[in-house]
C-alpha cells in the first residue's frame, strides 16, 4: 500500500530586535557573558511590570505580510505557567486567545511543482533562558529570557521532507532579507506535528509532535525517521502508535517518547492584566506596510534587470544590511551593476584579507557612494580607489580626506601622459618587439612601467586608449 | 504594637507597607518566601514622594501578600489579640502623617475602619503599580492612608499619574479636591450591605447617611444585588492571578531556600512549603483549580463575563447616584483566629470591598464607612467625606 506524510510545523524564529520583548535590555545578540543582558524584569523579580515593545509588533505584522496573513486589529498575551528553572516567572507570556496574524498562505516552488501551505496563525512570546549544567550543579543564564520570538503555526499541508525543507529556507531566506531575524543556528526552531495515512484516504492518522529542533538537518532526518516508524507501525504493526510528544536524538538519528509528565501538563493559560490590548489602527498598518521591505522575488528581479549577476543576486537577497547599502548607494546616483561590483568585490577581498565574512561589512552608504563617484568621475583612478576603499574599512577614515591627504587625486594632464608614455616606450624596445611578435603580456608590462612613472594617479582608461594608439602606430 | 517591620528614617514622615518597594530595604509583603529579598528599586510612588521632599520612615508590617482580613498573618509581625493594620495603626498613633498601601482584597480599608483613620482606593490605572509586589494585577491599586481627607489629597497629588513603567497606568492629570460643593449629590446605601453588618456598624452607617442628609445631601436606601456576585468573581479572579504571581518565588532566584533538597522539584516543593502560610496556600490551590483545564470556562471565563455585567450595573446606578455608601466590614472590632480560618472569614468580609477591585472604582473609608463612586470620582467622594470630617471638628 502507498502512504501520504502528512506534516504541520510550528516554527520559532527569534526577532531582530534591539531590546527584549517587555523590557529595555538588549537582545540575545547583545549578551556576551552569561547574565550580561538581565535587568529586575525578566527576571523575574517583584514589583517590575512589562511594557511592550513596539518592534516587535511591528516585525510580527511585517512577518504576517510577507506570509499573507490577515493582521488582527486587537491583539492580546496570555499567561502560560509551568515550572522550570530557566523561566524566572514561572509563567511564560505568550498569545493564545487574539494572536497577531491569522489565515496567511505561504507557495514553495518544488521538485514536484507549486505547492501551497496554510499558514494557521503567527503568535509573539518570549523566549525562555537556559540551563548550563556542570557535574553535580546546574546553572541558570537568563540572557535569552524575553528575547522576542514569533511563532508561525501552519495547517498540516505538508506531504514530505522535501517540502518542509523548501519552507524553512524560504522563511529563512525572506526573514533575513526582510530584517526580521538573522536565522542563525538555534534562532530558528521548529516542532513537528506528523501522521500517515493510506494514499487517497481522507481521514488523519494518529499524530506524533517532536518537539524543539535546530537544524534543518535534524528537522529532515526527524521526519524520515518518524513517518517511517509511523508506516512500519501500520504496514507490519510492529507496534501501537499513540498521540505523543517525541524527541529527536541527533546521535542515533531515531526519536523518543518523552514522559507524559513533560508533555501532558496544564498550562492553565488566562490574560495578562499587566498588559492592555494592542490596537493596530489603520494608521499604524499603513506605516508597517509602507516600511515593509521588497519581497525577495521582487527584489531580486529589479537586480536582475539592472544586470547583476544572479550568483552576487543570491548574495545580497540573503543579507538585508549588505542589499539595504546597496539600495542606500543606487539612490545616491551610482549605478546599481557597478555598485554590486564594489561591494561583492572590492569589500569582499578587503573582508576576506582581514579574515572576516560579508555579513560584518560596516562602510556607511556615504563614504562608498563617495569613492564610486571619485572613481566614476576620473577624479581618482579604479586602482587608486581601491586603495581609498581599503583605507575605509581596515583603518576607518573618511575617503575624502584619505584621498587628498595622499595625493591620489592628483589629476595628470594628457600631455604629461604622453611624455611619460614616450619615454617608458624609447627605453623598452624589446617589450614593443614582443607585442608585436604576438605577447599579450608585454603590453601589459608597458602599461604598468607606466602606471608606475606616473605614480598611479593617472586615470587608467586614458593610458589604456592612448598605449594602444601608440603601439599601433610604432 | 510596633507597626514597623523595618524603621528607615526617624524623621519620615510617610510609612509604606511591606507590599511596596524601598530600593535596598528588605521588602517580603509579610512573608518568609520574600525573606533577605532587597529590591534593586524602589516603587514609583516612593520615588515620587522622595523626591517631594517626603521621606520614608519605614515599612509597615502587612499579611502574606496582603491576603488577610487586617494583616493579621505577617511572617515578620508579633500576633496582636485585636486586629488592626500596621500601617493604618501607624497613621492613627501620628508615627507617621500618611501611609502607602496596596488595596488587593480589601486589607487596607478594613484596617482603615477598625483604627479609625481614612484610607482612598484610587480608580484602577491613577497610581503607578511598578514597585508593588503584585499579586492580583487585574484589581489591586496602592492607596493612601491618613488621619483625614486632606492628608489623602496631599499624597495623592503627588503619586497619581501617568508612569511609562506601567502599562496599566492612565495617561491623565488629576486635581484632586476635598471641598468640592456636595449640596445635592445623590447618595445611595446599599440595604444588602447594611443587612451583612453588625448593629454598630449598621448605625454607624445609617448616622453617617443622616449627617449627610443634613448637609443638604439626598440619601436614598436602594436594594441592589450585584455585591455577592462581585465578591465571588473577585475572589476568583485574584487567587488566580495571585497563584500565578507567586509562582516566581521558587528558591532559585532570591528570597527564602528550603536547606534540605536533592533536586529541583524538592527545591521547589519544600521552599514553597516551607516559605508560604496556609492562607497563601490556600490561594495557590484555589487559584490553581479555577485555571485548570476543565474548570476554566465555568469559574475564569465565566468570572471575566460577570465583571463585565457588573461593571454595567453599576454603571447604570452612578447615573442615578453620585456615590454609594457601605459598611467596610460587617463588625467593629475582630479579634485573633485561627489560620485555618482565614479564607473563609476574608471571603465573607470581602463582600463589602471586592467589588471596588473588580471593576476599578475609587473606593474611600472615612469615619468608619466606605463611599464609593464611578471612576475618577475621588473628588465627589473626598469632598463627601471632607465635608463630613470638617463638621464634625
Amino acid at each position: 500500500m502507498k502512504y501520504e506524510i502528512v506534516i504541520g510545523l510550528e516554527t520559532h524564529v527569534e526577532l531582530s530586535t534591539e531590546s527584549k520583548i517587555f523590557c529595555s535590555c538588549g537582545g540575545h545578540s547583545a549578551s556576551k557573558e552569561p547574565n550580561d543582558c538581565v535587568c529586575p524584569a525578566c527576571s523575574g523579580m517583584p514589583g517590575m511590570l512589562p511594557v511592550m515593545n513596539k518592534r516587535v509588533v511591528e516585525l510580527a505584522v511585517t512577518a504576517g505580510l510577507m506570509l499573507n496573513c490577515e493582521i488582527s486589529r486587537y491583539t492580546t498575551f496570555d499567561k502560560k505557567n509551568y515550572y522550570y528553572p530557566d523561566l524566572p516567572c514561572a509563567y511564560q507570556i505568550t498569545q493564545l486567545n487574539h494572536p497577531i496574524c491569522t489565515n496567511g498562505l505561504v507557495t514553495l516552488k518544488t521538485s514536484e511543482g507549486q505547492r501551497d501551505i496554510r499558514i494557521k496563525q503567527i503568535h509573539m512570546e518570549e523566549d525562555a533562558g537556559k540551563l548550563v549544567h556542570a557535574g553535580k550543579a546546574s546553572y541558570v543564564d537568563f540572557n535569552r529570557t524575553s528575547v522576542p520570538l514569533i511563532e508561525i503555526v501552519t495547517q498540516p499541508d505538508f506531504r514530505s521532507a522535501e517540502e518542509v525543507l523548501v519552507y524553512l529556507n524560504k522563511l529563512k531566506t525572506m526573514f533575513r532579507s526582510g530584517g526580521i531575524s538573522e536565522c542563525e543556528e538555534g534562532a530558528m526552531r521548529c516542532d513537528v506535528n506528523i501522521s500517515v495515512r493510506p494514499e487517497g484516504s481522507e481521514e488523519f492518522g494518529v499524530r506524533t509532535e517532536i518537539k524543539n529542533m535546530a537544524s534543518f538537518e535534524a528537522i529532515e532526518k526527524a521526519i524520515r525517521y518518524e513517518s517511517q516508524r509511523h508506516i512500519d507501525a501500520i504496514e507490519f504493526e510492529t507496534e501501537e502508535l499513540v498521540q505523543e510528544t517525541r524527541r529527536f536524538d541527533d546521535v542515533s538519528g531515531k526519536t523518543f517518547a518523552m514522559r507524559n509528565k513533560e508533555t501532558e501538563a496544564d498550562y492553565r493559560y488566562f490574560p495578562d492584566a499587566n498588559l492592555m490590548p494592542i490596537i493596530i489602527d489603520d494608521e499604524w498598518l499603513e506605516q508597517i506596510k509602507a516600511a515593509k521591505p521588497v519581497e525577495i522575488d521582487e527584489k531580486a528581479e529589479g537586480y536582475r534587470a539592472a544586470g547583476i549577476s544572479e550568483k552576487e543576486i543570491d548574495m545580497l537577497i540573503h543579507n538585508h544590511n549588505v542589499s539595504k547599502l546597496l539600495d542606500d548607494v543606487v539612490n545616491m546616483g551610482c549605478d546599481a551593476k557597478n555598485v554590486a561590483g564594489w561591494i561583492l568585490t572590492d569589500c569582499v577581498g578587503v573582508l576576506r584579507k582581514n579574515g572576516k565574512l560579508l555579513s560584518d561589512l560596516t562602510i556607511t552608504a556615504d563614504d562608498l557612494s563617495a569613492i564610486i563617484k571619485m572613481v566614476d568621475s576620473g577624479d581618482v583612478n579604479r586602482m587608486s580607489g581601491r586603495k581609498i576603499l581599503t583605507a575605509v574599512l581596515e583603518e576607518g577614515v573618511d575617503p575624502v580626506a584619505y584621498c587628498k591627504e595622499n595625493g591620489l587625486d592628483a589629476k595628470v594632464d594628457t600631455a604629461t601622459i604622453e611624455s611619460v608614455m614616450d619615454r617608458v616606450l624609447s627605453e623598452n624596445a624589446q617589450a614593443i618587439a614582443d607585442y608585436k611578435n604576438g605577447k599579450e603580456k608585454a603590453k601589459q608590462a608597458l602599461f604598468g612601467a607606466c602606471m608606475r612613472e606616473l605614480k598611479n594617479t593617472a586615470d587608467t582608461a586614458v593610458i589604456k586608449e592612448l598605449l594602444d594608439k601608440k603601439l599601433q602606430n610604432i | 504594637m510596633n507597626y514597623f517591620v523595618k524603621t528607615i528614617s526617624d524623621k519620615g514622615n510617610i510609612a509604606v507597607d511591606d507590599t511596596i518597594l524601598v530600593k535596598g530595604v528588605q521588602t517580603a509583603a509579610g512573608s518568609r518566601i520574600l525573606e533577605g529579598f532587597e529590591p534593586l528599586f524602589s516603587a514609583e510612588a516612593v520615588t515620587r514622594l522622595e523626591k517631594a521632599g517626603y521621606e520614608i520612615a519605614g515599612k509597615t508590617h502587612v499579611g502574606e501578600f496582603g491576603l488577610d482580613l487586617t494583616g493579621e498573618f505577617s511572617y515578620y509581625a508579633e500576633k496582636e489579640e485585636t486586629l488592626k493594620g500596621a500601617a493604618a495603626e501607624a497613621v492613627a498613633k501620628g508615627a507617621v502623617k500618611a501611609a502607602l498601601g496596596v488595596d488587593m482584597n480589601g486589607a487596607t480599608r478594613r484596617s482603615a475602619a477598625l483604627s479609625g483613620v481614612d484610607f482612598l482606593k484610587p480608580t484602577y490605572g491613577t497610581v503607578s503599580r511598578y514597585g508593588i509586589v503584585s499579586c492580583a494585577a487585574s484589581g489591586e491599586q496602592m492607596g493612601v492612608y491618613a488621619a483625614d481627607v486632606e492628608g489623602i489629597k496631599e499624597v495623592m497629588d503627588v503619586i497619581a499619574g501617568y508612569d511609562e513603567k506601567d502599562g496599566t497606568c492612565l495617561k491623565k492629570d488629576y486635581d484632586y479636591s476635598t471641598k468640592e460643593d456636595i449640596k445635592g449629590k445623590r447618595v445611595c446605601v446599599i440595604k444588602e450591605l447594611v443587612e451583612k453588618a453588625d448593629a454598630e456598624t449598621a448605625g454607624r452607617v445609617k448616622a453617617y447617611a443622616d449627617k449627610l442628609a443634613k448637609a443638604g445631601v439626598v440619601v436614598e436606601e436602594i436594594s441592589l444585588d450585584i455585591f455577592d456576585a462581585a465578591n465571588t468573581t473577585w475572589q476568583i479572579l485574584m487567587t488566580a492571578e495571585t497563584c500565578n504571581n507567586v509562582s516566581r518565588y521558587d528558591g532559585v532566584k532570591f528570597g527564602y531556600r528550603a536547606k534540605e533538597y536533592n533536586n529541583i522539584d524538592e527545591l521547589y516543593v519544600n521552599t514553597r512549603t516551607e516559605g508560604f502560610n496556609f492562607l497563601t496556600k490556600a490561594v495557590i490551590l484555589y487559584g490553581s483549580d479555577v485555571l485548570s483545564k476543565n474548570r476554566y470556562d465555568d469559574c475564569y471565563g465565566k468570572s471575566l463575563k460577570v465583571r463585565r455585567v457588573v461593571s454595567e450595573k453599576f454603571a447604570a446606578l452612578m447615573e442615578k447616584y453620585d456615590a454609594v455608601l457601605t459598611p467596610v466590614c460587617s463588625k467593629s472590632a475582630y479579634t485573633a483566629y485561627a489560620i485555618e480560618d482565614a479564607f473563609k472569614t476574608v471571603f465573607e468580609e470581602s463582600v463589602f470591598t471586592a467589588v471596588a477591585n473588580l471593576i476599578g472604582v475609587p473606593a474611600l473609608v472615612s469615619g468608619g464607612v466606605q463611599l464609593m463612586g464611578k471612576a475618577f470620582s475621588e473628588n465627589v467622594l473626598l469632598s463627601l467625606a471632607g465635608s463630613m470630617e470638617r463638621a464634625g471638628e
